[in-house]
């Protein structure tokens, strides 16, 4: 494919531009979805203020990450460093896909469930989406069940993650961490050895 | 010397410290979240209502408004209220109605005798597919100007077991607490008891704002008023009803003919408690009648129809917004908890009376 389109050989030391960007601006947006989507299940006074916000903030996810997922399988992206063993470069891969899997899954099953339940699907006042499935009992307690499943699913996900890449940015400075920044490249990462095998 | 020891300490002890760091700000997200799932921190949730709720409650019920009966019918709107709000089905010559009437006790089993309060939840449909869902009782004013005196008020009443009645002195410091709620045991002790769903009228309780072309605000309340007679029923009389009484009455009526309620929406003036339904607006205010529901047919709730349907009052279409009052607030969230836990006992073939077998979405269901 690099081949093809006359693109350099060595691997990116960056997700592109497109990526970068939308890694950020969803990251916030699904820390934002989670805590809504609480809010909205304990709150006495913010659930309806919360709700309309939840399903078009969701959607946009929906979007976006349809976006996210085509750019990435149409760019390099960069290697993991040399000195993370196969196993750590396997599992961040894996979870790095089943993140892709979370975030279509997630606004999909919010909506699936509010069809089945007979809900509106209010994205805006007057604007409502059709219906994805039809009324059912049998399907609601699955959706909802699994949309409430993966939302925690997905926090801990996100803790994880966050905690590695920080773990990256401060104590291996291998360059993973400023791969989806715009920092200063501090290695690039897969050639040099990291800053912290030196300590 | 000193600044420096600490240099070198800080730089041999560097790793220690950042994973202390990463860990404080992972676990400062994971406390976060789990109060925000109140998991801790033990505050009042919408959960919190429903935590009375038994362990061997029937599977697939409302937690509360258990007994009812699913109806059909048909809203023509008279157009007064046009120049109010831009919800369709204030223009819309004829809009389709599901609804239900309920008893307010919790009980899907309870006596038609046990409780004064009758009850009628509707959904509208408008054409351009908005939706306008509600749930009326028919008293005329909550007890509590929030949600939170709800719970108090529960706690405060129940009968102590070795006497059998409230602890005086906890209804006491209810009532000191939440004054207003005085007027709501007056009402409840001298009101008269409805004797049939036909001729009770049904109140909103809560306000609402309409929201007209030009986006100018008027907040209201409503009431859908009985066409037929208001009947109520001595004590002696009502003590001896029969198990259904206001069921079969129902059913009765509407086998002889449709049964009309008017929508009379009450305009507020300034100052009016918009934001506290413990308080009723006074009668001079102006209201206009918005339409009239014809209710046609009846069946059972169990056949579906009305049984998985949340008449959650927050769901309202364009042209209506919510106020500020904190109970309709608070309901949504409640309303969301009963009919996820009951609508997925359904579907999980939990439901053993709350549904008709041939109709189950799942065979478990027996
Ligand atoms: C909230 C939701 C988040 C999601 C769903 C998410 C998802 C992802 C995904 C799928 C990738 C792979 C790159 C791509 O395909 O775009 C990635 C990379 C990365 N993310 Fe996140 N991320 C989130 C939040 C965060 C946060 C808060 C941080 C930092 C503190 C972070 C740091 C990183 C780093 C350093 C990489 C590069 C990893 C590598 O190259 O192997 N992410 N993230
Ligand atoms: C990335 C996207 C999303 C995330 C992270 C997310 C997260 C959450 C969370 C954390 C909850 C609370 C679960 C609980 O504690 O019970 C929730 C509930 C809910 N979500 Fe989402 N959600 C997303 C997208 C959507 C979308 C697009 C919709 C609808 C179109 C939706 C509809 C709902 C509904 C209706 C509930 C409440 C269920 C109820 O009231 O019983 N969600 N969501
Ligand atoms: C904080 C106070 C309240 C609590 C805790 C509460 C609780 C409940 C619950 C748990 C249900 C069952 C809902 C379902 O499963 O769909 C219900 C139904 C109902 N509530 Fe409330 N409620 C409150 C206030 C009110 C008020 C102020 C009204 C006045 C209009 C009202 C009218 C109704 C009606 C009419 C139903 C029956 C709905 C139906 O037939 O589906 N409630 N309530």
């Amino acid at each position: 494919m690099s081949g093809k389109k006359n693109r350099p050989s060595a691997p990116p030391t960056q997700f592109n531009i497109t990526a970068r960007i939308l890694h950020w601006l969803m990251a916030a947006m699904i820390l934002a979805m989670i805590f809504v989507g609480l809010g909205m299940m304990t709150s006495l006074t913010w659930r309806p203020w919360l709700l309309d916000l939840h399903v078009p903030l969701g959607i946009a996810i929906l979007l976006l990450v349809i976006i996210r997922f085509i750019n990435r399988l149409s760019f390099p992206v960069p290697k993991m460093p040399v000195s993370m063993s196969k196993f750590q470069s396997k599992a961040a891969g894996t979870l790095h896909w089943l993140f892709y899997g979370m975030m279509l899954a997630l606004p999909l099953t919010g909506w699936a469930q509010l069809s089945a339940g007979g809900f509106p699907v209010k994205l805006f006042p007057g604007v409502n989406l059709s219906p994805i499935l039809p009324q059912s009992p049998l399907l609601y307690a699955l959706l909802h069940d699994a949309h409430r499943v993966m939302a925690w699913a997905l926090f801990f996900m996100v803790v994880g993650h966050f905690s590695a890449a920080l773990l990256h940015a401060w104590v291996y400075r291998d360059g993973i961490f400023s791969s989806i920044t715009w920092g200063r490249k501090m290695t690039i990462r897969s050639e040099e050895p990291p800053a912290s095998a030196a300590e | 010397m000193k600044k420096e020891a600490l240099v070198t300490y800080l730089r041999t002890k560097r790793v220690p410290l950042i994973l202390c760091g990463i860990l404080l700000i992972a676990g400062t997200l994971v406390l976060a979240f789990a109060w925000s799932a109140g998991l801790i921190g033990g505050r009042i949730t919408t959960r919190t209502f429903l935590k009375d709720t038994p362990k061997t409650y029937p599977a697939g019920y409302r937690r509360a408004h258990g007994k009812g009966i699913c109806f059909e019918g048909t809203f023509r709107a008279s157009g007064e209220a046009v120049p109010y709000s831009i919800a369709s089905v204030f223009a819309q010559q004829k809009v389709p109605v599901i609804g239900r009437f309920s008893l307010g006790s919790p009980d899907p089993y309870a006596p038609d005798n046990s409780t004064r309060t009758a009850s009628m939840a509707l959904m509208l449909t408008a054409d351009d597919g908005e939706q306008w869902r509600m749930k009326l009782n028919n008293e005329p004013f909550f007890a509590t100007r929030d949600a939170e005196g709800f719970l108090k008020q529960m706690e405060a009443y129940k009968p102590n077991p070795s006497t059998g009645s409230p602890d005086p002195a906890r209804v006491t410091a209810f009532l000191k607490e939440y004054p207003e709620a005085k007027k709501y045991v007056k009402w409840d002790a001298t009101a008269p008891w409805t004797r049939s769903f036909a001729g009770a009228q049904y109140n909103v309780i809560n306000s609402f704002i309409l929201i007209d072309k030009n986006g100018k605000k008027q907040a209201i309340r409503w009431s859908m008023r009985p066409h037929a007679a208001f009947t109520s029923w001595s004590v002696s009389q009502r003590k001896q009803a029969s198990h259904d009484f206001l069921f079969e009455d129902l059913k009765k009526r509407i086998q002889k003919g449709p049964l009309y309620w008017d929508l009379v929406i009450t305009l507020a003036e300034p100052g009016d408690a918009v934001n506290d339904p413990s308080q009723v607006w006074p009668e001079s205010r102006r209201q206009i009648v918005a339409g009239t529901l014809e209710v046609s047919h009846v069946f059972d709730q169990a056949d579906g129809g009305c049984r998985d349907v949340n008449f959650d009052p927050t769901r309202v279409p364009k042209g209506i917004t919510l106020s500020d009052d904190p109970v309709l607030r608070a309901r949504a969230g409640i309303y969301a908890h009963s009919h996820s836990d009951r609508v997925r006992e359904i579907g999980y073939g939990k439901a053993t009376d709350a549904v008709v077998k041939h109709q189950n979405d799942n065979p478990k269901n027996k």
